[in-house]
Formats: C-alpha cells, sequence, structure tokens
C-alpha cells in the first residue's frame, strides 16, 4: 500500500480510537472529579453494559437495529441500577475515602468480573451492527459503522459538556466538585449528588460499550484494556477534567492508530505509558487539571 | 431405606446404643451394595482404591472456551471408561483444577496434584505457555503429564521424560501436511497472520519451512499480541502480490479479526486459508463471519460431520454430547471445539491402555508407565480413536494422525481433502529415552 492511503487508514483508525478512549475516559473523568473516587471497577461496568448489550439484542431477533435501540437505552440502566447499588452499599458505608475506595472497587472489579464469566460464560459474544454499510475506498473498504460510532462519541460528549456547563444539574455537581462542605452548606445534597455522579459514570460506561460491542464482542475479560487506557487518558488529561480527558484522548488516540499502523501497537503503548510517566513528573496534576488544594 | 432415613432425621429418644446399630446397619447395607453386581467388576484389581487423574483445565482466562468443552469431553471419556470397568479393574476419577490459562498458575496446579491430591498422572493441558510453564515442575515432581495442546514443544525435545502428548498431533506435523495442498491448489506466495508466543511461533517457524519445500515462499510475516482486540491496522503489511493469507488465531478476538478483514478487502481478496483455532467455539454462521464464504480451514476433526460419518464418529459424538453440526445437542448455539478436545478423549484411553501394560498399582509404578508409553507405536481407529489412526514415536512422545482441509460454504465447513499419516512426518529431532528417570 502506497503512503496516501497509508496515512488515510492510519488517521480513520486513529480518530476511532481516539472517539472510544475518549467515550470511555469521560465516565471515569467525571467519578473522580466530583467524588474523588478512583473506581476502579469503571471497566467492569463497561464489560457488563457490553453483556447487557449481547442479552438484549438476542431478545429481538427481527431486525438488528431493534435489538440495537433496545440495548442503547436498556444497558446504561441495568448497569446504573449496579453502580447505584454499589454506591449506596459500598463507597458510602466507607465514606467515600480515596484509599478504601480504590481497595473496594478492585475488589467489586472481580466479583463483577467472575459474576459475568459465571452467568454469561466464557465465549466471545457477537453482536450485529444496526447497520452493515462498507465504505469502499480505491484502496481498502472500511467500516462504515465504525464512522458511526465516531459521530455517536461525539454527540455523547457534547451533551455531557452541555449538561455540566448549562444545566442546573450540572452547575450542581459542579459546585460540590469545587467544594463539597461549602456545598452542603448552602443546602446542596452532596451525597444524592455523589449517587446520581456514581450512576452517570458507570451509565457513560455501558453506554460506550453498547456502541463499541458490535466492532469488539462481548467478553468477560474485555473491561481490562478500557480501563487502563482510561486511566492514562484521564492522568494525562488532568483528574476531574473533561476537556482534558477529551483532548488526551485524540492525542494518545490519533498517535496509537498512526504509530500503530506505520510502526508497531508495541511502540505507541510504550509511547503512551512514557507520556503518562512524563506527564506525572512535569505536571502532576495531568495538563488541564487543577492542582488539589 | 428405613437405616438411611434414621440416620438423617434421627427420632426424638435416640439412645447412643439405638444409632450404634443404625450405623452398624447402614454400613452393612454400604458393604453389601459394593458387593452387588454393580461392583463386582472392580474386585478383581489388587487394590479398588481409584486411579486419580488430575485434570488441569482451562476453566476462566483466554482459553476458558476450550476448557469448557475439554471438560465436558473428558467428563464422557471417564464415564465410558468407568462403565467398561476402569483402568486394571479400578475405578478412575477425575480431579479438576482451574489454572486459570496461566502459566504461573499452571506450575502451582501441577504441585498441587503432586503434593495435596496425591494423583497418578495429571493430563489434559491445552494452551502452549501452560504447557511451556507446568511441564519442568512435572518432571521435578517425577509426575507423568499428557498433555493435549498441539504445540511442537513436546515433539521439539524441550521439555522432559514425564511429558506426553499422545491424543493430538502437533503443530509442525500439521502444517507440513497442509503446505503441499495450499502451494498446489491456491498459491504459492503466502502471508502469514499469527499469535505472537510459542504456538503461533511454531506455525511461523514450520510453515515458511514447509511451503519452502513446496517452491512457494512467505512473503510477509504479521505477528499479533496475543491481547490484541483490534486489528485493521495489520492488514496494510499484507503484500499486493500474496496469493493466499494463512490466518491462525486464538482468543476472544477471532471474530473481530475476520470481520475486519472482511471490510478492509471486500470481495477482492486473496485466497484464505485459516486455522480452525481461530473459530473454535464461534458459529461459522456468526453475523460477520460471511467473509469466510468459500474459504479453506485445517481441522484436525471435521466439526460438520458430513454426509457419510464413521461409525465411531457418530458414537463419539453421541457420547460427549455433540450433534452432526458440531454443537451441543442441549443448546445449538453452544459450538463445540472439535478440532481439539478429542485429543482428551484419545488420551484418556492411551493413558489406561499404558497403565494397563505396565500393570501400574500406584505412584511407585510410574517408571514403568513411562517406559509402557513410550513403547507404544500405533493406535487404531476406533471407538478410542474416532479421528483416525495414528502412529505414536515414543522418543520424541508425539502421536502423528491425519489432517483435514474443509471448504466453508453457507454457514458450515465441509471435507474437501485429508491428508495420509506420513504427509505430516519429520526427522525426530530428540530422544526422551536418554533421559533418566
Amino acid at each position: 500500500m502506497s503512503f496516501g492511503p497509508h496515512l488515510l487508514l492510519a488517521i480513520l483508525e486513529g480518530t476511532v480510537a481516539a472517539a472510544v478512549l475518549a467515550l470511555t475516559a469521560l465516565g471515569l473523568s467525571l467519578v473522580f472529579g466530583v467524588m474523588r473516587v478512583v473506581n476502579v471497577a469503571h471497566g467492569e461496568f463497561y464489560m457488563l453494559g457490553a453483556m447487557v448489550a449481547w442479552w438484549l439484542s438476542r431478545l429481538v431477533p427481527a431486525h438488528p437495529a431493534a435489538g440495537f435501540a433496545l440495548a442503547l437505552v436498556g444497558a446504561p440502566i441495568a448497569v446504573g441500577a449496579v453502580a447505584l447499588a454499589t454506591e449506596r452499599l459500598v463507597l458510602r458505608r466507607l465514606n467515600y475515602e480515596p484509599e478504601a475506595t480504590i481497595v473496594a472497587t478492585i475488589g467489586l472489579l472481580f466479583v463483577i468480573q467472575q459474576l459475568a464469566l459465571t452467568v454469561f460464560g466464557a465465549d466471545a459474544k457477537p453482536v450485529s451492527a444496526p447497520f452493515n454499510f462498507r465504505i469502499v475506498f480505491p484502496w481498502f473498504g472500511y467500516s462504515g459503522y465504525k464512522l458511526f460510532v465516531v459521530a455517536a462519541s461525539a454527540v455523547v460528549l457534547l451533551a455531557a459538556w452541555w449538561v455540566l456547563a448549562r444545566t442546573r444539574f450540572g452547575l450542581i455537581m459542579r459546585a460540590t466538585q469545587y467544594d463539597s462542605e461549602t456545598a452542603a452548606a448552602f443546602g446542596i445534597p452532596v451525597d444524592k449528588v455523589y449517587a446520581a455522579v456514581f450512576v452517570t459514570g458507570a451509565a457513560l460506561a455501558a453506554l460506550a460499550a453498547v456502541l463499541l460491542v458490535p466492532i469488539q464482542q462481548a467478553h468477560y475479560l474485555m473491561g481490562l484494556d478500557p480501563l487502563l487506557m482510561s486511566f492514562i487518558v484521564v492522568i494525562i488529561g488532568g483528574l476531574g477534567s473533561i476537556k482534558g480527558s477529551v483532548i488526551a484522548a485524540i492525542v494518545i488516540g490519533m498517535s496509537d492508530g498512526i504509530i500503530s499502523v506505520f510502526f508497531s501497537p508495541t511502540l505507541a503503548s510504550i509511547l503512551g505509558t512514557l507520556l503518562v510517566a512524563l506527564v506525572l513528573v512535569v505536571r502532576p496534576q495531568g495538563l488541564f487539571g487543577v492542582p488539589v488544594r | 431405606m428405613s437405616s438411611k432415613k434414621g440416620l438423617i432425621v434421627p427420632p426424638a429418644s435416640v439412645t447412643r446404643r439405638k444409632a450404634l446399630k443404625v450405623l452398624g446397619a447402614s454400613a452393612a447395607a454400604a458393604g453389601g451394595f459394593a458387593a452387588g453386581p454393580g461392583f463386582i467388576r472392580y474386585v478383581q484389581a489388587a487394590t479398588s482404591e481409584p486411579i486419580r487423574i488430575g485434570f488441569q483445565v482451562h476453566r476462566t482466562g483466554i482459553g476458558a472456551s476450550y476448557g469448557r468443552w475439554y471438560e465436558r469431553t473428558t467428563t464422557a471419556a471417564i464415564k465410558l471408561i468407568n462403565e467398561q470397568g476402569g483402568i486394571g479393574g479400578r475405578p478412575v476419577e477425575i480431579v479438576a483444577e482451574d489454572d486459570g490459562t496461566d502459566p504461573g498458575r499452571g506450575a502451582e496446579v501441577v504441585e498441587k496434584f503432586a503434593t495435596q491430591h496425591k494423583v497418578d498422572v495429571a493430563y489434559g493441558t491445552l494452551f502452549s505457555h501452560v504447557v511451556m510453564g507446568s511441564s519442568p515442575r512435572a518432571g521435578e515432581l517425577k509426575l507423568p503429564y499428557f498433555v493435549v495442546s498441539e504445540g511442537h514443544h513436546v515433539a521439539s525435545g524441550k521439555l522432559n521424560r514425564y511429558t506426553f502428548q499422545p491424543g493430538i498431533t502437533d503443530v509442525k506435523s500439521q502444517v507440513k501436511s497442509m503446505a503441499p495442498w495450499i502451494a498446489g491448489n491456491l498459491g504459492k506466495k503466502v502471508t502469514m497472520i499469527f499469535p505472537d508466543f510459542a504456538f503461533g511461533h511454531d506455525h511461523r517457524d514450520y510453515f515458511s519451512a514447509a511451503i519452502k519445500e513446496q517452491g512457494g515462499e512467505v512473503v510477509q510475516l504479521i505477528p499479533i499480541p496475543p491481547t490484541e482486540s483490534s486489528f485493521t491496522r495489520y492488514f496494510p503489511d499484507i503484500p499486493a502480490n500474496t496469493d493466499v493469507l494463512y490466518h491462525v488465531m486464538v482468543g476472544p478476538a477471532v471474530l473481530t479479526f475476520v470481520k475486519e478483514l472482511g471490510e478492509h478487502f471486500g470481495s477482492q481478496h486473496p485466497a484464505l486459508f485459516g486455522f480452525i483455532d481461530s473459530l473454535e467455539a464461534v458459529d461459522l454462521a456468526s453475523p460477520g463471519l460471511e467473509f469466510l464464504d468459500g474459504s479453506y480451514l485445517w481441522e484436525a476433526y471435521p466439526r460438520y460431520a458430513g454426509p457419510k460419518p464413521t461409525a465411531f464418529d457418530t458414537f463419539y459424538r453421541d457420547k460427549v454430547g455433540v450433534d452432526a453440526m458440531g454443537a451441543s445437542v442441549s443448546d445449538p448455539a453452544d459450538i463445540s471445539t472439535f478440532s481439539h478436545m478429542f485429543g482428551c478423549w484419545e488420551t484418556l484411553f492411551v493413558i489406561k491402555k499404558a497403565m494397563e501394560a505396565a500393570g501400574y498399582q500406584g505412584p511407585a509404578d510410574r517408571s514403568k508407565l513411562i517406559e509402557a508409553t513410550e513403547a507404544m507405536t500405533a493406535f487404531e481407529e476406533g471407538n478410542e480413536h474416532p479421528q483416525g489412526d495414528k502412529t505414536f514415536n515414543g522418543k520424541i512422545h508425539q502421536c502423528f494422525g491425519h489432517q483435514n482441509i474443509t471448504k466453508v460454504a453457507g454457514g458450515k465447513a465441509e471435507a474437501v481433502h485429508r491428508t495420509s499419516i506420513e504427509d505430516g512426518l519429520y526427522e525426530p529431532e530428540a530422544d526422551y529415552t536418554t533421559q533418566s528417570l
């Protein structure tokens, strides 16, 4: 393949990787930003979303799009419910203490993973894309659905930004993030805000999974990889900064796509990890993060 | 029955004497039961202690789909062996332990078999890295270790005298027997896509050599890291002059791999030749796999029984619970790992034969068992070996059987070619019998 088409493929792959990363990192960033809880089980909420999507899509065998639409609504609700239970039964009882919640969510990671193995089994589960459209370039073809994922991801990110910046709920969330004690003094029900944020974070992970599962299949170990990449993105972008996460996702995604097409995927991972180390040394709060007061 | 009932729900006024009476009666009943017709055939054995086979199974981790079917096949084979009178007149018992498809855990499991469960032999490992991780420990513990892995590591001489692979042909032999057919029917310029670990390296090394012997060449090697979940980025490396795309992949991402291949190439693509390893436990009629229509697969044992299955094949499918399409009889969506799991069945019958030939009584006879296994030369096709007849080379601890090429059409793959055993034979590279026991 000559250089031009090769570069085009690399950019397409990079764009898809960036969109996927931004989407999976969004929930993690939100939860850390507002609650200061590092949710190690975030990837498992993502996996659970994919599993539920698979299960729901099998209920509607008529047309893949019907199953997909059902999953788009059902999976975030189901995973949100699990997250709500987690928040009430575990995080709240630990007083949202950072160290304790890290250990608790590590435990949760294993519990959810093994439950998924027990309930759904170990096979990779294919889910049909809502439509099959192959974009034909003169040199190669590309999945139309992958480009749909990019568009959908942009819509979700814009919606998240709008909610945070332009709505009353967003204002309350930002107030809680800025200073939860003062927010409580002003009558903001901080514990309800925490519950809402944690559920939203999990639902966003599930939504990302529903969009991605037609590309990747549901599998009980699928949560580990996005977890790692999301952490990289969130750390580089600045914990709690959604703008930072999106920009970091684009940088990491594009460089990952381009480097792995032209050189090797291993080199892309090495560079990504190096970048994290560098950011942690030079600017520990991340590119767009605000130092903890 | 009444004495049993008395044990579970004791009457309110139970005295010590009464209780002893009931216990004694039920013990006598149990003894009588053991001497009854159901158990009589074990009586001729010097001891009626069961023979314990430690089963190292991939219940979790990336090998879990294989593990599930390895376990079902093993259970079915042991049931049949016990129905036929066990091994040397003794019943056989399976002690299964999950290794998480992890080499470190695998070595621990082997250790546990030897020291805690006190099994007679260990058996059943599939993934090559787990075999590589576990076999040295089995050798140190002098525990006979029968793997069903198809990697070339046993025959290569890299392992030890305690490790055998008598139930499934190794990769080197498989690819050697495929090369003439590929060069003759599909083309001579081959690009290989393979997993970047021991199993994939076996394919890379031995297929490259085998196709060269046929006057062909490998134009590009594309190794894929084992945890990869997206493959489009690798496809630009496929040279335009490729006649045949040779793919062998394992793990849960194989469906993505085939789908993305289809999206990338469309209808203009090189001939495809794949190893069924890519698609074990996956329905060939899955959405996205239409791209495979008209492509060819290696299968050790064709999943689709075809119009004229042998009586042995039918017997085997019936006992394991697999239908003529290679799916579970209880759930047609539950696809078996048909081209690998027969190795479990056949290995267990080899263990039985070897133990009986050695007059195996217990762990003290392990050396005799090793020598008896090494003395074997051939296995006849039959209910014990439904995949076909095989030869066995005791020096390299490896069996050699027939291989099959199938063509995918309409969601199933039908056999088009079956190799002879000779097609896959190579010069032995080692001799384990020179190692001390």
